[in-house]
């Protein structure tokens, strides 16, 4: 069954992904697709960060050989809040707050981009060099 | 009223970067990006525009960006409009989000007959111009501008998220992404949810409420709402 993953900024669509409960058993290839963490024997990685598979827990995390991982309950493990809807196969995973409060208080303004009304793509690191006043407003 | 501001310091290398946090995109926002009129003179007061905003006026001329999945809010800790964040040349937050010259004058609004009494036009104006005037010193002297923030105390200002605050926003993307497809039924569930567990982020609620029915942004359950903080602020005043 096909699930859509939003993971940070990123939507993925897992061709082969099945969600059980609160747990989502994916394929190693969409893992890697959706949320860029790979499995490796030291455990779980994102470039060089690893991060192991608690002892004793591996049926909750890896199953199939090692070829199925339960992207869920690696979320819990790193604190990552979820929300899924299983009618339409959509799970979300947020930012552990833990590492958004780490992020906002090293005061690194972070980048992003967006359109503009023409659909024109701009991010702020294109007006670096500059004194910059991000404004929030909206229409409603 | 950015724009006069801009126009005023675009030489001195200073941008602003609007954000507009709107689930509806580009329709949404059009009219008020590209408006040929100023707004009516209740919002104008409201908004603490004096002669100097209404003369200046014009179609902005900085960038105007569209936020439909709120990734700003997010990013920056956004919970209301309007609300800014100070970045200088490095790239480095010097006052992090704060009210942008925004203050709770609207609330002396008298509903009945949309007038507003004299003081709250007068305060509106007041937070208009200090937080403007804090943004002209800061772009004129930079570092040493007593408005730009030592990191311990930009740190300090540093609204941290709670776990409940996270499953909120997970919440409202999950909401905000079936919306975008089609399934507003179901975005309204977790739209809902996340408004209860996030009840300081205006900007969750309101967008939600919007997203369930048009203009329900500013209509009676915004009222109730706000009347609902009793002494606490809508808008924090900004320390400057």
């Amino acid at each position: 069954m096909s699930v859509t993953i939003l993971y940070e900024r990123g939507e993925y669509s897992a061709a082969d992904a099945r969600g059980e409960g609160d747990d989502l058993w994916l394929g190693l290839g969409d893992l890697r697709a959706a949320t860029g963490w790979e499995l490796k024997s030291e455990g779980a990685c994102l470039g060089e960060r690893c991060v192991p598979i608690p002892p004793g827990r591996d049926a909750e995390f890896v199953r199939d050989g090692g070829r199925r991982f339960n992207l869920a309950a690696f979320a819990r493990l790193l604190g990552n809040p979820i929300a899924h809807d299983d009618r339409h196969g959509v799970w979300a995973f947020g930012e552990a707050p833990a590492a958004r409060n780490q992020a906002l208080r090293s005061l690194d303004a972070p980048d992003f981009t967006l359109p503009d009304l023409d659909g024109r793509m701009h991010s702020l690191a294109g007006y670096r060099g500059m004194k910059r006043i991000l404004m929030a407003w909206a229409s409603w | 009223m950015w724009q006069g501001l801009y126009q005023e310091l675009k030489d001195r290398n200073f941008m602003v970067i609007a954000i507009a946090l709107d689930s509806c995109g580009a329709d949404a926002v059009r009219q008020w990006i590209r408006a040929t009129e100023p707004p009516p003179p209740p919002m104008l007061e409201l908004m603490g525009w004096g002669e100097r905003e209404r003369a200046a006026a014009s179609a902005p001329t900085y960038p105007c960006l569209i936020d439909e999945k709120h990734v700003v809010a997010e990013l920056y800790n956004i919970v209301n409009v309007p609300m800014a964040v100070w970045i200088d040349e490095r790239g480095h937050i010097v006052r992090p989000a704060e009210s942008a010259g925004a203050c709770d004058a609207f609330r002396k609004l008298n509903l009945a007959d949309f007038s507003i009494p004299p003081d709250a036009a007068a305060q509106a104006k007041a937070a208009r111009t200090s937080y403007f005037d804090a943004i002209r010193d800061w772009v004129i002297n930079g570092g040493k501008s007593a408005y730009a923030l030592p990191d311990n105390e930009a740190r300090g200002r540093v609204a941290g998220l709670s776990e409940q605050d996270a499953r909120a926003n997970t919440l409202f993307r999950l909401g905000q992404y079936l919306f975008a497809q089609g399934h507003r039924e179901d975005a309204l569930q977790y739209l809902g949810e996340a408004r209860r567990l996030r009840p300081d982020s205006w900007a969750i609620a309101r967008q939600s409420w919007e997203i369930e029915e048009a203009g329900k942004a500013s209509g009676p359950d915004f009222w109730t709402a706000v009347q609902a903080l009793g002494d606490r602020p809508y808008y924090p005043p900004a320390k400057l």
